[in-house]
């Protein structure tokens, strides 16, 4: 319904607004210009997973990127936990892809900022996301925020701050905020019978947000990634 | 001196008096023969000889020394088979030996173990398991188990049960060397009674629980009193004739038959005066055995 | 008193009984071990059909510490059975076999029979948890190699790091050890009571699964009694895999989240050993040997 409902809403922009889809928007051919500067990296990061039911710990992780879209992030020697589908909505898989219209939706303050919001709506419908909502400073074409609804895995938010690899349009810290769903497994699989745990605890676990922050340590640009690292 | 001293010992389950007011006393160097009907209350006693079975009163004294406060150090010099000879079938007749010689503070060699079972005969069969051993061979090693730490006192309980004859005669050769040649005391118990006859220099006979007879062998089986079975073709009027004269002294209480015990003089007496009384007499046998004695002093308790 | 150790080491591993225990271990574990490696990932996205919804876990989830792990959630609750089956038998074993007698006419008090009695069952049974600990965490180990134990408990998922691992299973097996212990000293208890070999048995095996089921039941007149049963504490091996987690929600690494609730259990669980061997103790001293 949802998603049919923004079909619609689209359709009706493209419609109205035919003569502002012609052009594409300067800030995001700037932003793109900005991302073509890099056509691979290795970053190494920590990521920490905020999800409600999971108790992890900070971990060490391995970013490959290769133009246009691939992404991969690994966990040293670990277990990592990702939003579902949620790579494949990053700046890059959403700005390389070339497939999209971009429709300016105004300005909004943000941390002190005055950031343009565009939002994007891809063109191609084999894409997995329905639409996307881009907060950019105009000032360093700097994508800050995004906000996409896919088709299969709800939507996610992502944050980003940029420190040192700025002027490439590489974030040093990244957050994809996600709903999750209820987490339950019967005490006769997990054979844990006894004490239930306190309400108050449970409560806690009720809280539907989910986060995961990488925050970026170095990065190696521009090196060569093989593709079997994805 | 006086290796096994045993005063006023009584042990009650619940209403049943199992030992009651047993007083004995046993010498080194002797062949003790216990004797006594089942459930008379022998077991009971030699159970708490060995500290099995807690008496309800009374005092044991082993080597002069109380067996209560000093149950550890006599048990060194105590060696035992008690009833049945339970063993553990997945171990050989050797890991026997092994493991009791284990559980002693004397240092005992693998040739002493060795010595042992020579000496029950077992020593061909010393690596079988004991699951493949008959009764008789099982009462061989149990026998071992009671020797392999060279003790002082010896308390063997029935210790012929399922062997053959030829079993029984080892034994009793054995039991009788032990005391004679190397000074042990040997306490024996046995439904056998003639192997009790063979072997013992003292016995003791208890019924239910209380002592009826004790002494040396010879002395409890006087030749010059001979145990007598009438046997007449009229039993009845035999009876009258042995109640109304002067040997009614000498009648036992036996329902077998007609018993007198009488003095070998005073026999020929008897003959006649049945004769006398027109009894058809069939036969007048004299027998002297521990067997007779026995029976004749618990039937007399009866 | 160490005589009577050996002895009864010795006799306790020349008893074919012994082994089935050790074979029922490897047997069930191989079994289990067999079944994930070769269908384990269908039971994996079962387990974490809930958390796939949301989230994309990349890494070896089935790896050799989660299936010890579950090895251990099914096993811990069946070992104490086996354990039962040689220390249910120590005393009465030997009274139904008559060779107590022989035992108790040796020149040691009946005080230390009973201690050496336990003492070699209690190594007896430490043997087999070291046995169980070799085929489910190391055999597994090899088997299915190491990575971060991603934990899927009943409301939550605990995500503890390769490194922060060992240790946990160090604890939990030391803590098992004192569970088995329990029911060492139980089928103790039972074995002094009888003279022959199967009531005891049969006796700890009821009583095990008896209280256990009283533990696990959640109904709230049981929850009186829950806390002094020592079924209740026996599976709280299980809390060396939780974690502590600070104020942002991220796990502490080499934290225990209830330290305290595994003490408590050490504690519940070490009266009933010294309840249980006491009065072992008692009753095989003011026993009258009739076997």
């Amino acid at each position: 319904m949802k998603r049919i409902f923004i079909h619609g809403l689209v359709l009706i922009l493209l419609f109205l607004s035919n003569n502002v889809i012609a052009q594409v928007d300067p800030l995001i051919e700037k932003v793109s210009q900005k991302l073509a500067l890099v056509n691979d990296y290795v970053a190494e990061g920590v990521m920490k997973t905020d999800v409600s039911f999971i108790k992890a710990s900070l971990g060490k992780v391995k970013v490959y990127f290769k133009k246009p879209n691939l992404l991969k992030v690994k966990k040293e020697g670990g277990i990592s936990l990702l939003p579902k589908g949620g790579v494949s909505v990053t700046i890059n898989s959403l700005l390389n892809t070339k497939q999209y219209i971009a429709l300016p939706a105004g300005t909004q303050q943000y941390k002190g900022k005055e950031l343009r919001v565009i939002k994007l709506v891809p063109t191609d419908d084999k894409l997995d996301w329905v639409i996307s909502t881009l907060w950019i400073d105009p000032t360093d074409a700097l994508v800050y925020k995004t906000f996409t609804t896919t088709k299969e895995n709800g939507s996610y938010e992502i944050t980003m701050e940029y420190s040192s690899y700025a002027n490439m349009g590489l974030p040093s810290k990244i957050i994809f905020a996600f709903n999750t769903k209820d987490y339950k497994l019967p005490n006769g699989i997990t054979l844990e019978f006894g004490d239930e745990d306190p309400v108050s605890k449970q409560k806690a676990l009720k809280n539907k947000k989910g986060s995961i922050e990488i925050t970026y340590t170095n990065y190696v640009i521009n090196k060569g990634v093989s593709n079997s690292m994805f | 001196m006086s290796v096994i001293q045993v005063n006023q010992l009584s042990k009650h389950f619940g209403a049943l008096k199992a030992v009651d007011g047993l007083s004995f006393s046993v010498n080194q160097g002797e062949v003790f023969g216990f004797l006594g009907q089942n459930g008379s209350g022998k077991s009971t006693t030699i159970r708490m000889l060995l500290s099995l079975i807690h008496p309800t009163s009374g005092s044991i004294e082993l080597f002069g020394k109380s067996l209560e406060a000093n149950r550890t150090a006599i048990l060194e010099e105590v060696g035992a088979i008690i009833e049945r000879p339970d063993l553990y079938p997945y171990l050989t007749a050797k890991e026997h030996l092994q493991l009791f010689a284990k559980l002693r503070s004397k240092k005992i060699t693998n040739a002493n173990i060795d010595n042992t079972l020579v000496k029950v005969g077992l020593m061909d069969r010393s690596k079988d398991k004991v699951q493949s051993f008959s009764l008789g061979m099982k009462q061989r090693l149990g026998i071992a188990i009671a020797l392999v730490h060279n003790p002082s006192l010896i308390i063997l309980d029935e210790p012929t049960n399922g062997l053959d004859p030829q079993g029984i005669s080892d034994i009793r050769n054995l039991i009788q060397s032990l005391a004679r040649e190397e000074g042990k005391t040997v306490l024996v118990s046995s439904h056998l009674l003639s192997e009790i006859e063979q072997m013992a220099t003292q016995i003791m006979i208890i019924h239910k629980g209380q002592k009826v007879a004790e002494g040396p062998i010879q002395k409890l089986l006087d030749p010059t009193k001979m145990i007598v079975h009438v046997k007449t073709t009229n039993d009845a009027q035999s009876l009258q004739v042995i109640l109304s004269g002067s040997f009614s002294n000498y009648l036992l209480q036996r329902k077998d038959g007609i018993y007198l015990r009488i003095p070998d003089y005073e026999i020929p007496l008897l003959n006649a005066s049945l004769i006398n009384a027109g009894v058809g007499l069939v036969g007048v046998e004299t027998r002297n055995s521990l067997e007779d004695y026995f029976l004749q002093v618990t039937s007399n308790t009866n | 008193m160490k005589a009577i150790i050996s002895i009864e080491l010795y006799k306790i591993f020349r008893r074919p009984r012994t082994y089935i225990a050790f074979g029922a271990i490897a047997a069930l574990i191989m079994v289990i071990q067999l079944g994930l490696k070769m269908d384990g990932q269908s039971y994996a996205a079962f387990l974490m059909k809930d958390i796939n919804d949301t989230l994309t876990v990349d890494g070896k989830v089935l790896n050799g510490y989660l299936i010890c792990y579950i090895l251990l959630q099914l096993l811990l609750v069946h070992v104490p059975l086996l354990v039962a089956l040689i220390a249910a038998d120590m005393i009465s074993g030997e009274a139904n076999l008559g060779t107590l007698r022989l035992l108790f006419t040796t020149p040691y008090s009946r005080t230390q029979w009973v201690m050496g009695k336990f003492i070699a069952a209690s190594i007896y049974t430490i043997v087999l948890l070291i046995w169980l600990a070799f085929l489910a965490l190391f055999v597994s180990m090899w088997v299915f190699g190491t990575d971060d134990l991603f934990l899927m408990k009943s409301n939550y998922v605990v995500l503890i790091q390769e490194k922060d691992v060992l240790w946990r299973y160090v604890g939990a097996f030391v803590f098992a050890s004192f569970s088995l212990l329990t029911v060492t000293s139980l089928g103790f208890l039972m074995s002094s009571i009888s003279n022959n070999s199967i009531g005891p048995i049969v006796g700890t095996m009821s009583a095990i699964v008896f209280f256990t089921i009283l533990s696990t039941l959640n109904i709230p007149l049981f929850s009186v009694v829950k806390p002094y049963l020592f079924t209740t504490h026996m599976n709280n091996w299980k809390e060396f895999f939780d974690i502590k987690v600070n104020e942002n929600n991220e796990a502490i690494y080499g934290t225990i989240l209830n330290v305290a609730k595994i003490k408590t259990s050490l504690i519940v669980l070490t009266l009933h050993i010294i309840l249980f061997v006491t009065a072992s103790v008692i009753i095989t001293k003011r026993k009258d040997i009739l076997s």
